[in-house]
């Protein structure tokens, strides 16, 4: 096993008790290494937003063990004090939707976390502005968030989620709202920033454009994860 | 760390303006009235200050001359003066009336004074135009409020009265602009009746053989002579001499001329404790409730405001935003409004309100300041239920599902 990445074992997730107890989570168990894009694949009621918040240290899970790179972070109770700053700085989230912050430019949306995490205003800017070139937005680096486009807000949303360059990023259906083009474009940026930052991406999604690049798939059911090679074809 | 609160009021500053603009004018509103409130003690304490007395002579046990009604004679002026301790005194009148100013009718409080000139107790102190009343009957002085200008007609009763002076700032307690007159015509104006009263009352007399005497020729003559003429006045206007105690001197009169006497700050009470404390506590019932509903608007402004931003306070709570600066964005924002409501607001009070207003309205620097405080507290526990509702934001709202 790698020294980075995610790790789970056994995660289990249960809502309520007794006779209306709800196990949306039974026994996940998961390795995603550094640089690596896996997909996270099931129906709906499976078990994948359980999942996905339990990861995101959102909801505290029932039991099971999670590490991120050489941290335990929960192992059947949380071992980080610091929710907050552990989602700040070593979970990276990009949504369905950009939900960028409407009042922040493109480039303050991205230099917020750095600055969350107190890093100077300028070097936070410097940052963003860096990490948007390399996501070929920098052009809109002043622009609000209403005056992009569709791709271009995913970007950025994108750019934010790996600014701190977190070892983990969870992607809820990044592609969701963008035609087939544009999806497999936004995939093609996760591979690239999971090579350039070792970073551990775990793509949730529905989407039939791009469940053939992933090269390793975790289907999720009725709170179980198998794990299936996929097709592989990647972006290399 | 950049000010989230500025960036969003910057963003949408419209909108921010114009609730501000809203909230300004309640605010406005609620510093008239602390003004109308300052503007009826000034007025008070003017009216005090400018009939240049130390002491108030009036009938006993009474709050008079201007709490109550209040009637002693005429002569009992000169007893007073001969009292130690007293420099100067004077009869005066002061009657409430609609005096007619061509077709319309102005609200004024007629002043009696006697023969004299500036500093005798109950004149004018100074004048902004014109001079001083200098003949015996049918000349005045009006304040400028009462919008008469020199050389005015105006009526009062059944006498007309030439205007010859202007003066600023003399208004009764209730903030009505002082005429001056001599004070014969203001005896006449206050007890003498109307010519079909005295004609019956004439008749009546007549008709009473207790009066009517055959045998005692003058009598009736003289007995009507008594009943025309008036030797009442409503307070003696008393001046001490200086380094005399004023308690001394109004306890010396009291004593000896069985008249209730009061020095300054009892006639002080008397206006502001008890003239104008119903009207102050209105105002004072106004100025909660005013406070309040400027509370709710702001609560809800914010509270509404808040709700519009729930996704992306779940998104900052999810990336590890910490509640201290949520809590600063809604509670910045909520002064920001506080501070735009404010500006408005006063601006609204001194230039637009104060100005028309009927009343004095008096907005001191000090109530400023205690309103801006008042404003900024009120905004600040305002914001507090937004917080509530942003705190109890769950970051998986971000995530969905």
């Amino acid at each position: 096993m790698s020294s980075k990445g995610i790790h789970i074992e056994g995660l289990r997730k249960r809502y309520g008790s007794g006779d209306t107890a709800v196990d949306a989570l039974k026994k996940v168990d998961m390795l995603v290494a550094p640089g690596e894009v896996v997909g996270l694949i099931g129906p709906s009621g499976s078990g994948k937003s359980s999942l996905l918040k339990c990861l995101g240290a959102v909801i505290e899970p029932t039991a099971g063990r999670m590490t991120i790179g050489d941290e335990v972070i929960y192992s059947n109770a949380w071992k980080v004090r610091d929710l907050r700053a552990l989602r700040r700085d070593k979970i990276g989230f990009i949504f369905q939707a950009p939900y960028l912050i409407p009042f922040l430019d493109v480039t303050d949306n991205v230099a917020l976390l750095p600055m969350l995490a107190g890093k100077p205003n300028a070097d936070s800017r410097k940052q963003a502005v860096k990490l948007l070139q390399s996501l070929d937005v920098d052009h809109r680096a002043k622009a609000m968030p209403s005056q992009l486009s569709g791709g271009e807000q995913q970007r950025v949303a994108i750019a934010r989620g790996l600014v701190n360059r977190p070892p983990v990023i969870l992607a809820d259906e990044p592609t969701a709202p963008l035609d087939s083009e544009r999806a497999l474009a936004v995939i093609r940026i996760l591979n690239d920033m999971a090579r350039k930052f070792e970073t551990a991406i775990i793509v949730v999604t529905h989407d039939e454009k791009i469940i053939p690049t992933f090269k390793r798939i975790y289907h999720i059911r009725d709170g179980v994860t198998y794990e299936e090679a996929g097709e592989g074809r990647g972006f290399e | 760390m950049i000010s989230l609160a500025g960036r969003d009021i910057m963003h949408a500053w419209g909108k921010f303006v114009f609730t501000g603009v809203g909230l300004g004018l309640l605010i406005g509103v609620t510093l008239s009235m602390a003004g109308i409130y300052r503007g009826m003690v000034d007025d008070g304490k003017a009216l005090l200050d400018n009939s240049g007395a130390d002491l108030w002579v009036v009938q006993k046990d009474t709050l008079g001359p201007y709490a109550e009604p209040s009637s002693i004679y005429d002569d009992g002026w000169r007893g007073i003066r001969s009292m130690p301790g007293v420099a100067r005194t004077a009869n005066v009148t002061y009657l409430t009336m609609q005096v007619r100013h061509g077709e319309r009718d102005v609200r004024t409080m007629v002043t009696g004074v006697t023969a004299g000139g500036p500093g005798t107790p109950g004149w004018p102190p100074y004048l902004v135009a014109g001079r001083q009343i200098t003949r015996s009957h049918y000349e005045a002085v009006a304040d400028i409020a009462s919008g008469f200008k020199l050389g005015d007609c105006l009526q009062i009763r059944r006498n007309s009265y030439t205007v010859v002076g202007l003066t600023r700032r003399m208004v009764s307690s209730g903030g009505d602009p002082i005429i001056f007159i001599p004070l014969k015509d203001a005896q006449e104006a206050q007890f003498l009746k109307d010519n079909d009263a005295i004609r019956q009352q004439r008749r009546r007399t007549a008709s009473n053989p207790a009066f009517n005497r055959p045998q005692v020729p003058g009598l009736l003559d003289a007995v009507i002579a008594s009943q025309s003429t008036n030797s009442y006045i409503n307070a003696v206007l008393v001046q001490i001499e200086a380094g005399r105690d004023a308690d001394e001197v109004a306890e010396s009169i009291r004593r000896w001329k069985r008249l209730t006497v009061y020095t300054r700050s009892q006639m002080e009470e008397i206006l502001i404790g008890k003239l104008i404390a119903t009207s102050s506590k209105q105002i004072a019932m106004f100025l909660v409730i005013l406070s309040i509903v400027s509370a709710a608007i702001v609560a809800f402004i914010i509270y509404t405001l808040t709700l519009g931003k729930i996704r992306e306070i779940a998104v900052l709570k999810l990336i590890g935003t910490k509640n201290r600066t949520i809590v600063g964005l809604i509670m910045q924002q909520a002064i920001a409004l506080g501070a735009i409501g404010f500006v408005v607001g006063k601006i609204t009070a001194t230039l637009l309100m104060a100005p028309i207003f009927p009343k004095y309205v008096l907005l001191e620097p000090l109530d400023s300041v205690r309103g801006f405080v008042a404003v900024l507290m009120i905004c600040v526990l305002s914001s507090i239920i937004a917080i509530h509702a942003a705190l109890k934001v769950d970051p998986a709202e971000a995530i969905g599902g």
